[in-house]
């Protein structure tokens, strides 16, 4: 009989982490390859349809792009709120109130001129998803209310909050009974950058990107919060103020997803129609716990997993596959990584007994 | 207010509840033995697509039932896996078992959207039923409903009066005392895990079996994350957790009625209830008992011993 022995590792080994993604992603890929044989789909055939309706051309990296942008917001205000091992599962709805603010402002004061528009319209995406962000972070610092479930309950609400307002208040009448606001002025729309066909919105990742991770890195609160998320308790006794950087927290999380949320109305849709919810916000945790919440790796990630979205509606064209096809994939990739964790941080060894 | 309004809107309150307090006893269970099993929604949704199936090709839904619990069991298992041999944090893995299990339902159901199969059908108890009042709200379901009255009990006595079940909550309070007893806590563990799995999977069940005969994509619509919110609601007891899961069975069924009497009220805003309630229920329970009740260890990996 052989045992295998496990101790945990005093310092997790680095280089291992890639070869155990890889081989996470792999064995991700070889089950939903099987899933694609059920459907008579060659999965070679089907992950080639994959791959190459996500970065085979210029259109698809563009694509890409343009979904990545929304992901990696919501995933960066995920991470920072990870970071203190608070559990923001509301990015969705954080997205959709930031939307519904942003919307607000376009349709409130259309003759604005852009450059006050704009930036109006941002404040109150970033006000309204901070809020709905703080909420949660409220209850749990006062209550001890669980915040998992009160994020993922107020994504429900938002989400049907948002509904409620384009099949109501904010129908065009002009829609011909779609539910849809009328299209935005040109004013509040994020142009295009160049002649590609990827918005602003990249522009706005890069800075905010470089501003969180200054904040974490250089700041004091980002020093703070980095040792709180390391060890609640010792955070405390160094008088680390951890009730208000959970609330702090949140309120990033929350702006930075309403902020996308902002992004995605202005410059992709153009208005606001209960389309806008497709789970980028759900996209954003696995990108965050995979990318092991550092801004440059969930920039890469968000690029991959936007990909992901890509190379499914490809295969959804192509082959019919059903459009969940792109969530089994992450929940595969995440559950396999997660398992190969124990490979990086603990120590195995055979022995005989 | 007049019986003829209230009765059956009870009655419909103890039918809609019904999945949620076969979802929120197997959490129970789960999170007695130390494991948090986030993946509720997606356990759930496997259950609800099998019995469909199932019911549609074999015409049995007793059969589907069972496979539905069966899948159930299965689904957790990989939670089981990823958090009890891989150590894996249990608040990502059940995050990512709900983000597949809805996925791989929406996938492999994809060809059944629309189609209608055999289920239940409710049954009046001979005498009980005509007991005024209490024989219509209790006694006039399918078998499914009578089914979880006897379960409370039998759960609550298992895990509170039994010799098993008392090393099953030592797993969950205090796993390193238990295993310098000399229990296997891993083993325990994985009952929790499998048992509350298999219960999920019925309660997934009961959607397409008994309240729908249907199946469509998101037939669950959150009811496994309010599962997970009534067992912080129930203190871990299987008997409040019945009174939680009507509560919530009487606000959908509420909403549904009024919906179907042409309300002026939008039904965005009706649609929002249970969401609404959830984050108040729980509001509630944690301001007056805050998360003192939960098992000690709960959502704590163990660590090797050396």
């Amino acid at each position: 009989m052989f045992r295998v022995r496990i101790t945990r590792r005093q310092e997790p080994r680095g280089w291992s982490s890639w070869f155990v993604l890889g081989a996470a992603v792999a064995l991700s890929l070889v089950l939903s390859g099987v899933l694609l044989s059920l459907r008579d789909i060659s999965p070679l055939t089907g992950l080639a349809v994959l791959f190459k309706g996500a970065y085979g051309s210029r259109f698809a990296i563009e694509d890409c792009l343009i979904k990545a942008i929304p992901i990696f917001l919501c995933s960066l205000g995920v991470a920072v709120a990870f970071r203190l091992q608070i559990w923001n599962i509301g990015a969705e709805g954080q997205f959709a109130l930031g939307a519904v603010g942003a919307t607000w402002v376009a349709l409130t004061f259309p003759e604005l001129p852009g450059p006050i528009l704009l930036p109006a319209m941002i404040l109150m995406a970033a006000l309204a998803g901070g809020l709905w962000g703080m909420v949660p972070a409220l209850l749990r610092q006062r209550l001890q209310t669980n915040e998992i479930i009160v994020t993922l309950m107020m994504n429900y609400i938002a989400i049907l909050f948002l509904d409620y307002l384009v099949y109501g208040v904010w129908k065009d009448p002009t829609s011909y009974g779609f539910p849809m606001t009328s299209e935005f002025p040109p004013q509040a729309v994020v142009g295009k950058i160049g002649s590609t066909s990827v918005n602003w919105g990249l522009g706005h990742c890069l800075v905010l990107g470089t501003v969180v991770w200054v904040f974490i890195r250089f700041t004091r609160i980002g020093f703070e919060l980095r040792a709180a998320g390391d060890s609640v308790r010792a955070a405390r006794y160094a008088g680390i103020p951890y009730d208000r950087l959970v609330v702090l927290v949140m309120v990033i999380s929350g702006a930075l997803a309403g902020w996308a949320g902002f992004l995605e109305a202005s410059a992709t849709i153009n208005r606001l129609q209960p389309s806008i919810m497709v789970g980028y916000g759900y996209t954003a945790i696995v990108v965050a716990w995979l990318a092991r919440l550092n801004p440059l790796t969930i920039a890469i990630a968000s690029f991959l997993l936007a990909g992901l979205r890509v190379g499914v509606e490809n295969l959804q064209l192509d082959l019919q596959v059903p459009a969940a096809f792109g969530g089994i994939l992450e929940g595969l990739i995440l559950l396999t990584v997660l398992a190969g964790g124990l490979f990086t941080s603990y120590r195995l060894s055979v022995r005989r007994s | 207010m007049e019986l003829a309004i209230i009765v059956p809107l009870l009655a419909a309150a103890v039918q809609s509840g019904t999945p949620i307090l076969y979802a929120t006893l197997g959490e129970i269970v789960t999170e007695k033995s130390g494991v948090l099993n986030l993946g509720v929604e997606g356990v759930m949704i496997l259950g609800t697509l099998t019995a469909f199936v199932v019911a549609l090709t074999t015409g049995s839904p007793v059969l589907a039932f069972v496979a539905a619990g069966v899948a159930g069991t299965l689904a957790a298992a990989i939670h089981g896996m990823v958090c009890l041999w891989f150590r894996g944090n249990q608040v990502v893995s059940g995050l990512a078992l709900t983000i597949l299990g809805t996925g791989l339902a929406d996938y492999l159901g994809n060809a059944y959207v629309g189609r209608t199969a055999p289920g239940f059908s409710p049954v009046a108890l001979p005498l009980l039923s005509e007991i005024p009042i209490v024989g219509p709200i209790f006694f006039n379901h399918d078998p499914l409903v009578y089914l979880t009255y006897g379960l409370p009990p039998l759960i609550w006595y298992g895990l509170m009066r039994t010799r098993p079940g008392l090393c099953l909550r030592a797993a969950g309070e205090y796993p390193a005392a238990a295993t310098a007893a000399g229990l296997d806590v891993a083993a325990y563990r994985w009952f929790g895990i499998l048992g509350g799995g298999f219960l999920m999977g019925l309660g997934g069940a009961y959607l397409s079996l008994s309240y729908t005969h249907l199946w469509t994509n998101n037939l669950t619509g959150g009811r496994g994350w309010i599962a997970v919110a009534l067992v912080i609601f129930a203190f871990w007891r299987p008997g409040r957790a019945v009174f939680g899961a009507y509560l919530f069975g009487g606000i959908m069924a509420l909403q549904l009625r009024l919906q179907a009497s042409g309300t002026q009220l939008p039904s965005s805003l009706l649609l929002m209830l249970p969401y609404a309630l959830t984050v108040i229920v729980l509001v509630l329970s944690s301001w007056r008992r805050g998360a003192s009740e939960a098992p000690a260890a709960l959502g704590v990996n163990m660590e090797p011993a050396d």
